[in-house]
């Protein structure tokens, strides 16, 4: 699996995209204080963040006997600056090429 | 978009197929940063205490001020922040930025950059969100493929 697959199969679950938006609006949070927003078990949010740290969306950091989740907003970047430029640009440069045409004949 | 406040201690992470010197090349020697860090030229000897500067291109401003705490090349390099880039920014405390470089298996280097020490500097928190992700996808790039990023 490449390293976009990992990341696009992170991102397929509503359960890991609300984790990420929780740590988007506070970083640096603990398994508990991540738990104590969701309905779910421990495990369940462990085996999450687990996914979203494999596809490094999220990354860990000890701070004395505390282990912090950060949101990891690079891999989003790479996929954004790879794929959706390429593809968004095209559409931009054909409606320019239209409009061009269209005020030519006009 | 939510409201969000800035965060004080940010982290952005990125895998890149090269070894560890040429990442520390990459970060820093200005004819490598002028072609994935906004065009900016960077000046510093990178040692203890040296000033480190960060000049917009054709040095007509300057862009970034601080200095090196730490330099251990090709592992670990740490500087202070200050963003002259808006005014609000370069009034406020300086903030500090780490990089961490880590081999891992297969030929490829772990790069971490940790901006922290943001607490009395929101403007500057909230200003360098977006751009560290932008910097790294295209230090990545350039490492990988000899070419910068096709500017947006």
């Amino acid at each position: 699996m490449t390293d976009d697959d990992l990341v696009f199969r992170a991102l397929a679950d509503p359960t890991r995209r609300h984790l990420l938006d929780r740590l988007f609006e506070r970083d640096g949070r603990t398994l508990t204080e991540l738990e104590s927003e969701l309905e779910m078990t421990r495990f369940g949010v462990m085996k999450h963040l687990r996914l979203l740290e494999a596809a490094g969306l999220v990354v860990t950091r000890r701070e004395g006997r505390q282990k912090l989740h950060f949101l990891n907003p690079v891999p989003i970047r790479l996929i954004h600056d790879r794929w959706i430029d390429k593809y968004t640009e095209r559409q931009v440069s054909a409606l320019a090429t239209l409009k061009s045409e269209l005020e030519e004949t006009a | 978009m939510t409201t969000m406040t800035a965060q004080t201690t940010q982290l952005y992470s990125v895998f890149i197929r090269a070894t560890p010197e040429q990442i520390w090349d990459a970060i820093t020697k200005p004819e490598f940063t002028t072609r994935y860090f906004y065009g900016s030229e960077l000046e510093s000897t990178f040692e203890q205490g040296a000033s480190y500067k960060q000049w917009a291109p054709e040095r007509e401003k300057l862009w970034v001020e601080g200095e090196v705490l730490e330099s251990d090349r090709p592992h670990r390099l740490t500087h202070t922040w200050r963003s002259l880039f808006d005014e609000d920014s370069a009034n406020e405390e300086p903030s500090r930025v780490t990089w961490e470089i880590e081999p891992q298996e297969g030929g490829v280097t772990k790069l971490t950059v940790v901006h922290d020490q943001l607490e009395s500097s929101p403007k500057t928190a909230a200003s360098v969100a977006g751009g560290w992700s932008y910097v790294l996808s295209g230090l990545k790039t350039l490492l990988e493929t000899g070419e910068p990023l096709e500017s947006a």
